[in-house]
């Protein structure tokens, strides 16, 4: 039988896996690709646990995650594009004005 | 079965997901992620949550998805090259494991409580879960949900001015 | 009948306002004129109202609220005013004499470039004046304190193109400073000393009904009045804070008369009498008041022998006479002190504005002949009593009056202060020596100044000399009023030997009795010996007057041999015993020494030193800190990440 605890490992697994992605990729795309993974093994968490206590809110949460992603994606993807078009390049290394 | 089931798509997603940390191709990452959010709407589905399942598709593994590799082919950005697409990967690596050890030293630590809600699976059976959902969310979260659709209508705003080229 | 004491103070400050902010504009000199001597006059006209009222009343203390200021715990200060028959008094001779010297003003000033001005700030010295003799506690009055000061200043400055002017104007601030820091040291100690008792006040009525819980004759109430008379030698020009004064002379001349001689320097004496119950409890400071009083009597007179500028004759003349006010006030007689003051009043401004038409017409002679010299000079004078009879005749009678001859008001307060001097119980012998002695040296050096100015052959350079016109109807009509008021005003206080009723005696009764009860303040002695003290100073009065008129009108070489004979002690007194100098050497060089080395020393050193050496320190700290903003996206993440596991992994392993 399969119980919240097997969800909540995997879910930890991607978690894990996506925060490995953010440290060592340089591709601007790719670090944002792996917070979406982030927060859909958070999202996994959720509706595990909802299920698990029979209560909704968890979903609901979901949701918003959901909304707050899209929101995410539209301005990330945009920051992105202008910073292409200022640099020719979304290499995260070539975002190193704001330092001393 | 269930198990089986569980054990086979948590292995693709694990992999996928792990792909989409390793490949140089943009692209290819882009398609490991897919397959990453398929495998948690199987998930979903075996969760019980149908329409959550059919949102993650739709709006993960479509809208948003879709989004990333139309900016991925809008600027053109092929695979790089051998030493430079990534860096600190002992450091990262470490990091990752540790983060994975806390989590799960804090579920095993955790225990399983009884259900406490009302919806069992015969609610869900009986009354529909998109039911149950657009329930919750128009009565008990309705100002959230309204916040959240402000949330989307600035960042619509938002992306479309600083995509302009002349502010 | 009492509800309107608020609008006393109101009128000179609408007036001030209207001048003030839109005189520029008017230009019209009859105008703005008219705007400020209406002010003023609209405040006599209210202020008579309740000086009669208050004459016909019998109930003699009446205090009227306006609007409550402010309330602090169990403080309430209100924006109250005070009428009793003291601040009745002196509403009707800031009022009344403010008036004419306003009127005076129109003619005096005409044509010059601040007109508008000159009536702004001196409506706003009428209404700070009428604001610190009419407040009911000592905020308010220390409002109209801080105002009249100001106003002193803007006056004096008034030709603030003159580096002079400007000089004495902040000197005359100064010093003044140093004179209201006493005063707010005493305000504030005796709201502490009463507060301590439980009553936590400011308004006079109160002050004065919980007195007695101060231990009377102790330190505490000597220390405040102490305080409370420093402020007094600031504002009213006594030792040591006189020298103010003389240079505030250079302002224009209804100024010097209103704010120098008549009114603003009469507050220290007025404050004096609002607070003679705590003073009456402390015959230590009555004592340090009166020695002042009498030094400065005597020491401005002989000061005054020399000066051959005819308004600071007058200025020493005012410091002299403010000193017998405070000889009366220290030695507790302080209706006659108030009686002074208003008989100074009328026949010192009478004095001041006669020397402003001299100088006027002396103007206007040398202006004629395209001369530059000093028209204030009395050495260039003489004979004018022919040109200018108005002016002569008026002056004369105020100066008869100044020199206490018997029949004119000064002999009436001159001659009480000194009975009280003599025969009080906080008085001495010595007190009235100097008094006497003083009061002479008034008469010579007063008749000195008629006769270089009036009599004798005029020294006016020739071209000059035919065009010197009497001067306008604007300042004569003062000069005959005021001349008038200074023969008769002593009538009012005419005493009880020379078979008057000493009017003002009872009228000033509910406010100094009291305290003149309780401490047994009182002049007592023969009726022979009254006599005789009053034939002695009628004697001495008539031998300065005499001398003068000898030296200066029979013998006038008799002067210049004098000062050959004794020509150090004359270079002393015409160099007014080099006070201002030693004051430079003592205080003045010293503080600028110390504000040089502050500023170099302390400021820039240490100050500056400690303000950049922190910012060297924060300098140098971030410039090893700086290090971690590295700029690169990765760092700041694995940070973030860290601090997660750190926080996290507290909770759980911890």
């Amino acid at each position: 039988m399969i119980s919240v605890y097997h969800y909540m490992i995997l879910a930890a697994i991607l978690f894990a896996i996506g925060t490995f992605g953010v440290l060592t990729r340089k591709n601007t795309i790719v670090i944002f690709m792996c917070i979406e993974l982030m927060l859909n093994s958070v999202n996994l968490t959720f509706i595990a646990l909802s299920r698990h206590l029979g209560n909704m809110d968890g979903q609901i949460f979901v949701f918003f995650v959901m909304t707050v992603a899209a929101a995410e994606a539209a301005v990330g993807l945009a920051l992105i594009i202008a910073f292409y078009r200022n640099k020719e390049s979304i290499d995260v290394d070539d975002f190193n004005l704001l330092k001393w | 079965m269930e198990a089986l089931l569980f054990y086979l798509v948590a292995l693709v997603a694990v992999l996928s997901a792990f792909f989409v940390t390793k490949c140089r191709n943009t692209v290819n990452s882009a398609l490991c992620l897919v397959t990453t959010f398929l495998c948690l709407a199987v998930y979903y589905v075996m969760l019980e949550a149908p329409f959550m399942a059919a949102i993650q598709i739709m709006v993960y593994a479509g809208a948003i998805m879709v989004l990333i590799v139309f900016v991925i082919m809008l600027l053109n950005i092929g695979s790089v090259g051998k030493s430079v697409y990534r860096h600190g990967l002992i450091w990262a690596t470490g990091l990752g494991f540790l983060i994975f050890l806390i989590a799960a030293k804090f579920i095993a630590g955790g225990t399983v409580t009884k259900k406490v809600g009302t919806v069992t699976s015969e609610v869900v059976k009986d009354y529909g879960h998109t039911e149950l959902i657009g329930t919750a969310m128009f009565t008990e979260f309705l100002l959230p949900f309204e916040i959240a659709s402000i949330l989307l209508l600035v960042a619509i705003v938002g992306a479309v001015i600083l995509s302009k080229r002349k502010v | 009948m009492y509800n309107n004491l608020w609008l006393i103070p109101f009128f000179p400050l609408v007036g001030s306002i209207i001048n003030g902010l839109l005189g520029k504009k008017i230009k019209n000199e009859k105008v703005i004129g008219s705007i400020g001597t209406l002010a003023i006059f609209a405040s006599f006209l209210v202020a008579c109202q309740n000086f009669f009222g208050l004459l016909g009343s019998e109930q003699k203390v009446f205090q009227e609220t306006v609007a409550s200021w402010m309330t602090i715990g169990n403080l309430q200060v209100d924006w109250g005013f005070l009428l009793d028959p003291l601040s009745a008094v002196m509403i009707m001779v800031v009022t009344g004499v403010g008036s004419l010297i306003h009127l005076y003003s129109i003619g005096y000033m005409h044509g010059e470039v601040g007109f508008y001005r000159f009536f702004s700030y001196l409506n706003l010295f009428c209404f700070s004046m009428l604001m610190l003799v009419l407040g009911n506690n000592a905020l308010v009055m220390f409002i109209g304190w801080e105002g009249v000061g100001l106003c002193s200043y803007l006056l004096i400055g008034y030709y603030f193109e003159k580096k002079s002017a400007g000089d004495a104007a902040k000197k005359a601030f100064v010093v003044n400073r140093i004179g209201d820091f006493g005063f707010l040291c005493g305000l504030l100690t005796l709201f502490w000393a009463l507060g301590s008792k439980g009553v936590w006040t400011l308004n006079f009525v109160e002050i004065s009904e919980n007195a007695h819980l101060l231990q009377s004759g102790g330190l505490l109430v000597t220390v405040v009045t102490l305080c409370f008379f420093l402020g007094a030698t600031g504002k009213s020009a006594q030792i040591p804070l006189y020298t103010w004064l003389p240079d505030a002379m250079e302002g224009p001349t209804p100024v010097s008369a209103l704010i120098h001689a008549a009114t603003m320097v009469t507050a220290g004496v007025y404050m004096i009498g609002r607070m003679n119950i705590l003073f009456a409890m402390s015959p230590t400071t009555m004592m340090v008041v009166a020695i002042v009083g009498a030094a400065t009597a005597i020491f401005a007179a002989s000061i005054g022998f020399a000066q051959n500028d005819i308004k600071r004759v007058l200025a020493y003349s005012t410091v002299s006479q403010l000193g017998y006010m405070f000889l009366a006030m220290g030695v507790g007689a302080f209706t006659a002190g108030i009686f002074h003051l208003m008989t100074h009043a009328f026949f010192k401004a009478c004095l001041f504005l006669g020397s402003g038409s001299v100088i006027h017409g002396m103007h206007h002679g040398y202006h004629h002949a395209h001369l530059h010299d000093d028209p204030q000079d009395m050495r260039n004078m003489g004979g004018l009593a022919k040109k200018m009879p108005i002016t002569y005749w008026t002056f004369l009678l105020s100066t008869i009056a100044i020199a206490g001859v018997p029949l004119f008001s000064a002999f009436f307060s001159k001659d009480e202060i000194l009975w009280w001097a003599f025969g009080s119980t906080r008085g001495h012998w010595g007190l009235w020596l100097v008094g006497v002695i003083a009061a002479g040296m008034t008469a010579f050096y007063m008749f000195r100044c008629v006769s270089m100015t009036f009599w004798g052959p005029q020294k006016t350079d020739p071209k000059a000399k035919d065009h010197i016109p009497e001067s306008p109807l604007t300042i004569t009509i003062p000069l005959i009023i005021l001349a008038f008021l200074a023969v008769v005003g002593g009538y009012v206080g005419v005493p009880a030997i020379l078979g008057g009723a000493n009017h003002i005696h009872h009228f000033f009764e509910p406010v100094f009795g009291h305290a003149q009860e309780l401490y047994r303040i009182e002049a007592h002695g023969a009726h022979a010996t009254e006599y005789a003290l009053m034939a002695i100073s009628v004697l001495v009065a008539f031998a300065g007057i005499g001398i003068a008129i000898y030296m200066y009108l029979k013998k006038p070489e008799l002067p210049g041999k004098f000062t050959a004979a004794f020509s150090g002690l004359h270079r002393a007194v015409f160099n007014k015993w080099y006070i201002d100098e030693l004051y430079d050497f003592l205080f003045v060089n010293p503080t600028k020494k110390i504000g040089t080395f502050l500023w170099r020393g302390f400021d820039v050193c240490v100050v500056d030193g400690v303000v950049n050496g922190t910012a060297w320190v924060v300098k140098g700290l971030s410039a090893g800190l700086r290090f971690t903003q590295s700029g690169f996206l990765h760092n700041y993440a694995a940070a973030m990440v860290v601090g997660v596991v750190v926080i996290v992994g507290y909770y759980v392993f911890g």
